[in-house]
Formats: structure tokens, sequence, C-alpha cells
């Protein structure tokens, strides 16, 4: 038998050092060629920066009535105008932002360790396990996602939390699909042989030398699924089973703001943009991350 | 190869019974297990115990779980799915009326995005990187990223209300309700089939809007997969064999890359359709369109539990045998999955 054949083949170097090591500076280089994806990464920070800094950006109280001053156009005092109980509306989309970046934290912070746990734990494990790990997965990611997360919310009764669970509980396949493809490169690798052969524990391998490569596929993932997952979030505002009023919630807003849209367009028109803005944000950093993290899915 | 082809396909039913299965326990948890107190919902907070007891009976609620499954699972494999508190009667029958609303708009938008989808992600492959591609890749990702409803009230505020080009919410003009007998229930079709061209103009400017809006985000994935199809495609050697043969662009398109894409095409329709039909619920809200959709939301505000079970398991079923027969034109369109065998 010709001796060579036996000599496995190099796993390519998208899983060594090149892939995360290759510097934060180099990424931010990368970026820079990268405007829309820059555009979006500076909307996201802005994002955050705002939802901290609410109560000192907004010029108004989000919740404060004013019923001399209702359903007004946009103007110097009120950029983009008052809405019927005569609300600030840009001090309510200034606040709501910090719904927004709370449905996102939550939602990954379920939606990322639950769909890495499967997927790692399908790979690692393979066999049985494997199978039926991936059946459930095939078999939820073939729900309908918006309409379970509407009757999930309405038998929990609307809420922000039931609305962030209803969500969670459709999001994790496409995750744990992802880590499981990763895992079953991972696993065969040098490095986690060497690892095994220090007598490293299962879950020590699971969770010391695997899941970690799969960090940075499960992070662009997420970042491109999160845009719909604002957008699903709206709508569940929208139809009133998401956080309720007087919440600035950009959905909800809408939702009030419909009634008066064929005489005061603004009510309704600028929840829908700030939502439009930040969900187009995460779609281009998602799409910029994916450039500079995983060169193999890159855009082609 | 038959017989592969006869494996694969049992192999996928049996996957189909399961996801269905799964579906209808799903739904299950949601409309008998997770509400507090449904008994409550149904009686009031007022009733006295033996009303109280008397209901929970009815509803079998005093059976042990698995019981009540079997019992929702007979029920609804018979087509029973309880009646509705809204309109009091069967949910089926509702269900049905309002099934046709939703096939129009949902088969409509799905038309019009693959008719502007699948020519621009094409001409995008084409000229990679071209202003054009960037344009394409533009219209893709604000169509990913806009909210549905959002959307259907902007253009409803504009081309309703200030140029008054299209009608405005529900499916036809007040006046002209109920003048189509229904036979199909697609209001165009039966307008047509009758030779009402009033009502069916009628009709058309009243679901052109909801359609384009609804298509628009159906057409940002249409577009990108084409587009990344193509793009695969044209690296092959066959397509350069075709160029240096002297062949034309449009033959090239028409006669090489169209067949060879078709497959992976009919996929991405097959979730785009499914897709829509969930987008629907959202815009149906929007134009007052008397769909499924609007029955699941008017039965969300009043908690009707049954109502809404019933239009997720017949939306979940839609999307799954979609994407069922999608896998299966896998199977038959594609000559590769059945030449792997014998």
């Amino acid at each position: 038998m010709n001796v060579s054949q036996t000599v496995p083949p190099r796993t390519k170097s998208f899983l060594s050092a090149s892939r995360l090591g290759s510097g934060f500076g180099s990424a931010i280089a990368k970026l820079s060629r990268e405007p829309l994806g820059m555009f979006g990464f500076i909307v996201l920070l802005l994002l955050v920066v705002i939802a901290i800094f609410a109560p000192l950006i907004a010029p108004y109280s989000p919740t404060a009535q004013n019923l001399s001053n209702v359903l007004k156009p946009p103007s110097w005092t009120h950029w983009a105008g008052t809405d019927e109980f005569g609300r600030d509306i840009l001090s309510r989309l200034i606040f709501g932002t910090r719904i927004t970046v709370q449905t996102v934290l939550a939602v990954t912070v379920i939606v990322g360790p639950l769909g890495m746990l499967i997927g790692i734990v399908a790979g690692f494990v393979g066999g049985r396990t494997d199978a039926i790990l991936m059946r459930i997965t095939d078999i939820v990611l073939s729900f309908p996602s918006l309409i379970l997360a509407l009757a999930f919310a309405a038998a929990l009764g609307a809420g922000l939390e039931t609305a962030i669970i209803a969500i969670s509980l459709t999001g994790w396949p496409p995750i744990a699909r992802l880590a499981r493809a990763e895992t079953l490169i991972v696993r065969n690798t040098d490095y986690v042989a060497a690892a095994r052969l220090y007598g490293a524990s299962p879950l020590r391998l699971l969770f010391r030398y695997i899941a970690p490569m799969c960090i940075p596929s499960v992070v662009v993932r997420l970042t491109m699924n999160m845009a719909g997952i604002i957008l699903t979030a709206a709508a569940l505002g929208f139809l009133g089973l998401g956080a309720q009023p007087p919440a600035p919630e950009w959905g909800a807003m809408i939702s009030s703001g419909r009634k008066f849209m064929l005489d005061n367009w603004w009510v309704a028109v600028m929840p829908g943009i700030a939502i439009l803005v930040t969900s187009l944000a995460f779609n281009l950093a998602g799409d910029a991350l994916r450039d500079i993290l995983d060169p193999r899915h890159a855009r082609s | 190869m038959k017989e592969f082809t006869f494996i694969e396909l049992g192999r996928r039913i049996g996957q189909l019974l399961l996801s269905l299965f799964v579906l209808l326990l799903v739904t299950f948890v949601i409309g008998r297990v997770l509400p507090t107190d449904p008994v409550g919902a149904i009686v009031g907070e007022l009733a006295d115990p033996a009303t109280y007891e008397a209901m929970r009976q009815r509803l079998g609620l005093d059976l042990p779980i698995y019981q009540q499954f079997w019992i929702y699972l007979t029920s609804m494999v018979q087509g029973d799915l309880g009646t509705a508190i809204l309109t009091g009667n069967p949910v089926v029958n509702d269900l049905r009326a309002a099934f046709p609303a939703t096939l129009e708009l949902a088969t409509l938008a799905v038309v019009l995005s693959t008719v502007i989808g699948v020519p621009l992600g094409m001409t995008a492959a084409f000229f990679r990187d071209s202003w054009f591609d960037q344009f394409a890749r533009v219209i893709s990702l604000v169509g990913h990223s806009i909210p549905v409803f959002w959307f259907g009230i902007v253009g409803l505020v504009i081309f309703y209300a200030t140029l008054n080009w299209v009608g405005g919410p529900g499916r036809i003009d007040i006046y002209l309700e109920g003048l189509v007998e229904p036979q199909t229930g697609l209001l165009l079709i039966d307008s047509l089939l009758v030779g009402d061209y009033e009502v069916f103009w009628n009709a058309v400017s009243h679901i052109i809007l909801p359609a384009c809006i609804l298509a628009y985000s159906a057409m940002a994935y249409i577009t990108r997969m084409t587009r990344s199809f193509t793009l695969e495609q044209l690296n092959q050697d066959y397509v350069i064999a075709a160029r240096a043969k002297g062949a034309s662009n449009w033959r090239i398109v028409s006669g090489h890359l169209l067949p060879n894409i078709a497959v992976q095409l009919v996929t991405v329709l097959a979730i785009a359709y499914g897709g829509l039909l969930e987008g629907a619920v959202v815009t149906e809200v929007v134009f007052s369109w008397p769909g499924i959709g609007q029955y699941m939301t008017n039965a969300l505000m009043i908690g009707d539990m049954n109502a809404v079970v019933a239009a997720t398991l017949i939306i979940g079923i839609i999307f799954m045998v979609l994407n069922f027969l999608s896998d299966l034109a896998y199977l038959v369109l594609d000559p590769r999955t059945r030449e792997v065998t014998t």
C-alpha cells in the first residue's frame, strides 16, 4: 500500500490563526474598503449609544402628553412631529431604541447558545443523537416562523417577553445547522486530536476546543438573521402582541399611527424609517462581517 | 434507478408526515396547554364553579393530557377544527371562505416577484460589479430590510390617498360587492368567467398595490438567489464553450443557463411562495384584505384560540407541503439525483 495515501489531507487554513488572529487592525482596514458595511456598523453603534443615553439625547419625555399640541407635522421644535397625544415622536423613537436593543440582545443570548449547543453536540457526538437533533432542527426550520410566533404570543399573552420567547423558539435552527457543520470540520483537526491525547474530557473538548471555533460563523449568521428578527418583532408589535402601550415600541407606534395615516402621515411613517434603517444596518453589517470573518462564504 | 426514486420518495413522505405530526403537537401545546385558563376565557371570570366545571368537562380538560392530545389529533385529521367564537361558525367553514382571498393575493405576488426578480438577478450576474449589479443589490437589500406592513401604509398614503391611482383597502369597492357569484372564490377569475369587466378592473385596482408590496420582499430573495445561481453557472465550461462557439447572450441564457438553474429556482420559488403566505398575514391587516391573515389576527385580538390554532395549522401545512413539493421537484427534475444510483 502506498504510504503517502495514509497521510490525511491538511484542513484548509480558514480554521487556523488566519481567520481569527489576523488582527483587529486588518479587520478595520478590510471594513474601510466596504463603505456600505462601514455604514451598517456605524448605524448599529449609534443605535446602542442612543439606547444607553436616551434620556440625555431625547428632547422631550417619550410619554408626556400635551393635548394642546397633537398631530403636529415635523417642525424645528418637533423634528418628527407629534402623535395623537401630543407626544414628541422623535423622543419616542429615541426611547424605542432601548426596546429594539433589548430585543436584539435577548434573542441573541437565547438563540446563539441554544443553537450552538444543539449544533455542536449533534456534530461532535454524531450517530443517533445527531440524526434526532438534526431531524428536530429541520422540522422547526420548516415551520412558518412568523405565524408560529403569532400563535405563541397569543397563547402566552401579549408582551415584550413573550414576543422575545416566541421569536427565539423558531430562531435557533439555522444556528444549530451552522454550528454542526463547523463542528464536523473542526472535530477531525490535529489540535483536537492532540487535546484528546492529553486526556481532555469530552466536555472540555466541546467547550474549550470546538465551540470557540464555531463562534465567528455563528456571529455572522446571527447578525444577518437579526434583520429578519427585528422585522418579526416589529410585526408582532404592529399586531399588538409585542411591548404594550405606552411603551414606544416602533411597530406599535406604526399601528397607532395607522388611524391617522391619510391626514397625518408622519405618525406612521417615522417609526417605519427607524425600523428600515436598523434592519438595513444589520443586513449591511452582516454582509461585511461575513466577508471579513468567513472568507469561504464571501459574497461571490 | 426507479427503485431508488421510490425509496427516496417514501423517505420524503415519511419526513413530511413526521413534520405534520410535530406541527399538530406544537399547535396542541399552543392552543390547549399554554393558555393559563382556557375555560375562564370562554365562560368569563364571574361564572359559578358549576358552570366552570361543566365547561371544563365539555372541553375535555379533565382528561389526562395524552388523551386530550389523542382527541385533538383525531378531530383535526377528520377536519373538525372546532367552532370560532367570533363568528359562531365551524372554523373550517370560515377558513374555507377566507382562503381564496389569501391565495389570490399571494399567487399574484409570487408571479410578479418571479417575472421581475429572475431577469433582474440574471442581468445582475451577467454584468457583475457593474452599476446595474450594485443597483440590484441595493434593491434587494432594501427589500430584505423593509417592514412590509409599513411599506403597505406608505403605499396607501402615496398611491391611494394622494395620487388616487389604485383602489383603497378591501378586495373591491363596496357598491360592487356581491355582484359576482363566487365560483372559484378568486375574484379576478370569477369576474372574468361571467364577463363582468367592471368588477374585474375594480378588483385589479384593489389587488395591485398589496400584491406589489408583498411581491417586493419575495423579489429581493428571488433576485439574490438567481444572481448567485447564475454566477455559479457562468463559470462553468459549457458556458465558455457556448461563448466560444459564438452563441449570443440571449442564446446562452435561454438555451443553456435557464435549464440549468431551473431546478434550483423551483425550490426558491416554493420557499418564496410559502413566505408570501406568511407575509400576507400582516399585509392583509393593513389592506383590510378578507383573507386568512386578517381572520387570524381578528381571532388573536379576542383570544379565540380555536381559530388561531386552525389558521396556524393551515398555513403550516401549506408551508410544509410546498417544501415537500419543491424537494420532489428536485428529485424529478434534476437528472443528477437520478443517475447516481443503479
